[in-house]
């Protein structure tokens, strides 16, 4: 037997079924994009029809949809740079020489990951509430002024980042912890001895030395925040004013609230083009940044 | 292994040999949504006791996800017997083909009569000359009013028609002065909308409701009534979330007439405060020449196509239609029967907060009964949202409108076309 069919043979059912329970799906969905199923054709299949690209037309038509676009655009672009922050600010100072209980903490920030959103989202709706709750309690208290966090157009896309961001974090923290821990003592050793000060030390060994775990931090995160759906359902339906509507949340709505599966299919695959351009653009950042150091 | 495996087969057959061999019983299975779901096994332990052998496993399903429940319960062949549904869905799922005609079995039944119901609400669930589903309660918009505010602003009696309505709302909004307002209605509710255009008499979609009929100057003049309550600041543009506490704001005069639904009535009286119980109370809608119509919304009950048991089905129906039930089901829900009958127990008869209601119903109108609807209310909301802040005119709102439901009923367009061809 030759060694590359062993190879298929081995690779076989894990191919299997990566064909029967993603291509063929895709495919599926890609087919049904083309067409106007939709309540009609559920009842009766004949009621289908071939409609082309007719369902991109019209979503790039409708103002729903790019303010939908918007909102995820603004929930990435803010959302995922500041998770990435708070994970790496979390994990050096998780990392440092001086912090006791290290085992504790690692645990406590870790917990909301592992929580559940929909308890979480009761807990921040409390927290959020606007004469209630414990956020406008301090900004109160602070003299500011309250925020009518959920209820305001303007101000419910960053509540909803910041429940994503407390709600998230922790999993790129241990991830970027491994990181941290896999640098070599030695390269900090030498740069001490080079007179290198602890900023320097940041800049040219922990960041370089990170590149590969915040490249992979960095397409996850964006990968996962181009999908915000279970934060604006729990939290806010979509509201005020449509202004926590993401792309996934719009695709749900088309799908399975009108159930205009032709239509959904295609906002999905308008969206899985922005992922690729996304992760291929970060890609190609990374590798530049990479091999520059 | 083998031999435990098989013991444990063993007991389960003799479990089950046992059951169905001594008392089998049947299981109903009915969804019911939001409060009622909670309430109505209360309901149904009486119906359980008249029919020995029948369990109804009642589903609680929130009302934030019913819809699309049972749209995925019909995709995956997993609906219930029955169910409670809006009555506005009625047509959806009567096109899916998903629930049953009634007809049949409400003409033979001793409990059922046609009669006895509202005809608004009755209208909801006929779709082409069939019955779809039989009412539960019923659900419309009126004016809930400060009496004390009226009467300080000059105005002796709670308006009648569209004219007085404005003029009422000019006096008090020059009574209460800048900082409050004559009329709160969420602005991203469409319930207002939909109720005036319905009083013009016009059908809200034409030609066999296969276009939107909004440009005509029936409804444009319905349009332009709403948005004038905006325009002459009788009213603030705001949702019913900013208000944050409608009855907070009520109470301390923020507006004067509020246009809501039922629910409300137990809200005001366990909410207001105990000196101002005298001095609200409720009206019907102004149309545009005298008392006018409304929405005829709330629930129905349907039986399921697929059901294995249609006739104990339609038996739990025919339970929570008869008159004493629908009075213990008010008591416990304060949802408002749809048969006169039901109106007579006393405490619906006796108290004077539900007498606008019980005359209102006499007057409510079904929205059009096409699939389709659900969605063009959504777009009738976000426009005329739009329309307020944007200070559009009422044409450019009904333009707009048009266009957006004509989109949306082009497939309903397609297919009446081919159904006519396949005919000719």
């Amino acid at each position: 037997m030759k060694p590359s069919v062993a190879g298929w043979l081995f690779a076989g059912p894990a191919l299997a079924i990566i064909a029967v329970f993603f291509f063929l799906p895709v495919l599926a969905a890609l087919a049904i994009s083309l067409t106007d199923f939709d309540i009609y054709a559920l009842a009766e299949l004949s009621n289908l029809r071939f409609v082309g690209f007719q369902n991109y037309i019209e979503l790039l038509q409708r103002p729903l949809f790019w303010q939908a676009l918007g909102n995820t655009l603004y929930f990435v672009v803010v959302g995922a740079p500041l998770s990435v922050l708070v994970s790496l600010a979390a994990a050096l100072l998780l990392n440092g020489q001086m912090v006791r209980f290290k085992g504790f903490f690692r645990t406590a920030l870790f917990a909301p990951v592992v929580t559940t959103i929909v308890a979480v989202a009761v807990i921040w709706r409390y927290l959020l509430h606007t004469r209630y709750g414990l956020i406008n309690y301090s900004l109160d208290g602070l003299g500011l002024p309250v925020v009518d966090w959920l209820g305001d157009p303007h101000f419910s896309m960053p509540a909803i980042i910041l429940f994503a961001v407390w709600k998230n974090f922790g999993y790129n923290m241990i991830i970027l912890l491994a990181g941290l821990q896999a640098i070599p003592g030695d390269l900090y050793e030498a740069a001490r001895i080079d007179g290198a000060n602890a900023w320097q030390r940041f800049f040219h060994v922990t960041l370089p030395s990170l590149v590969p775990s915040l490249f992979l931090v960095g397409v996850l995160t964006m990968a996962g925040y181009f999908q915000l759906f279970a934060e604006p359902y729990v939290m806010t339906q979509g509201g005020p004013v449509q202004s926590t509507l993401s792309i996934i949340y719009l695709m749900y709505e088309e799908g399975f609230k009108w159930w205009s599966l032709g239509s959904a299919s295609a906002v999905a695959f308008i969206l899985f083009v922005f992922m690729i351009v996304a992760a291929v653009g970060q890609l190609m950042v990374m590798r530049r940044y990479g091999s520059g150091v | 292994m083998f031999v435990v495996a098989v013991m444990v087969l063993g007991i389960m057959f003799a479990a089950c040999t046992n059951e169905s061999g001594e008392n089998e019983i049947l299981e109903i299975k009915f969804w019911a949504m939001g409060r009622e779901g909670e309430i109505v096994p209360e309901l149904l332990k009486e119906f359980e006791r008249e029919n020995p052998g029948v369990r109804v496993m009642v589903q609680q399903v929130p009302w934030t996800a019913a819809h699309e429940k049972l749209l995925t319960a019909f995709a995956g062949d997993a609906l219930p017997d029955v169910a409670q549904m809006g009555n506005t869905w009625i047509s959806e799922f009567a096109a899916l083909q998903a629930i049953s005609s009634l007809d049949e079995m409400a003409n033979t039944s001793s409990v059922i009569e046609e009669q006895d119901y509202f005809p608004g609400i009755w209208a909801t669930n006929r779709i082409a000359d069939s019955l779809y589903g039989l009412p539960w309660y019923v659900d419309t918009r009126l004016l809930f009013y400060r009496k004390d505010v009226l009467k300080a602003a000059g105005i002796g009696r709670p308006p009648r028609d569209w004219t007085e309505w404005m003029q009422a709302a000019t006096a008090v909004k020059e009574h209460v002065g800048n900082n409050n307002f004559a009329l709160f209605v969420p602005v991203n509710d469409f319930e207002m909308q939909v109720s005036l255009a319905l009083q013009q008499g016009v059908p809200l979609l034409r030609e066999g409701d296969r276009y939107g009929n909004f440009s005509s100057p029936e409804l444009v003049a319905a349009l332009d009534f709403y948005l004038d309550f905006f325009r002459k600041g009788l009213a603030p543009a705001a949702s019913e979330s900013a208000i944050s506490n409608v009855w907070d704001e009520f109470a301390r005069g923020y507006f004067t007439f509020y246009l809501t639904g039922p629910w409300n009535i137990g809200e005001f009286r366990r909410r207001l405060p105990a000196d101002l119980q005298d001095d609200w109370m409720t009206a019907i809608l102004p149309g545009p020449s005298g008392p006018g119509a409304s929405t005829a919304g709330g629930s129905s009950l349907v039986v399921f196509q697929h059901s294995a048991h249609k006739e104990l089905a339609f038996q739990l129906v025919e339970f929570l239609s008869r008159p004493e039930i629908q009075q213990q089901f008010y008591a416990l829900s304060g949802n408002l029967p749809p048969r006169r009958a039901s109106w007579r127990g006393d405490r619906l008869a006796s108290d004077p907060y539900v007498a606008a209601f019980r005359e209102q119903l006499e007057r409510v109108l079904p929205a059009p009964k096409v699939p389709e609807w659900e969605r063009i209310v959504q777009e009738l909301r976000m426009v005329t949202e739009r329309a307020v802040h944007e200070q559009w005119t009422a044409v450019e709102t009904a333009r707009e409108l048009d266009s957006r439901i004509d989109r949306i009923l082009e497939k309903r367009r397609w297919m009446l076309a081919r159904e006519a061809g396949a005919e000719s």
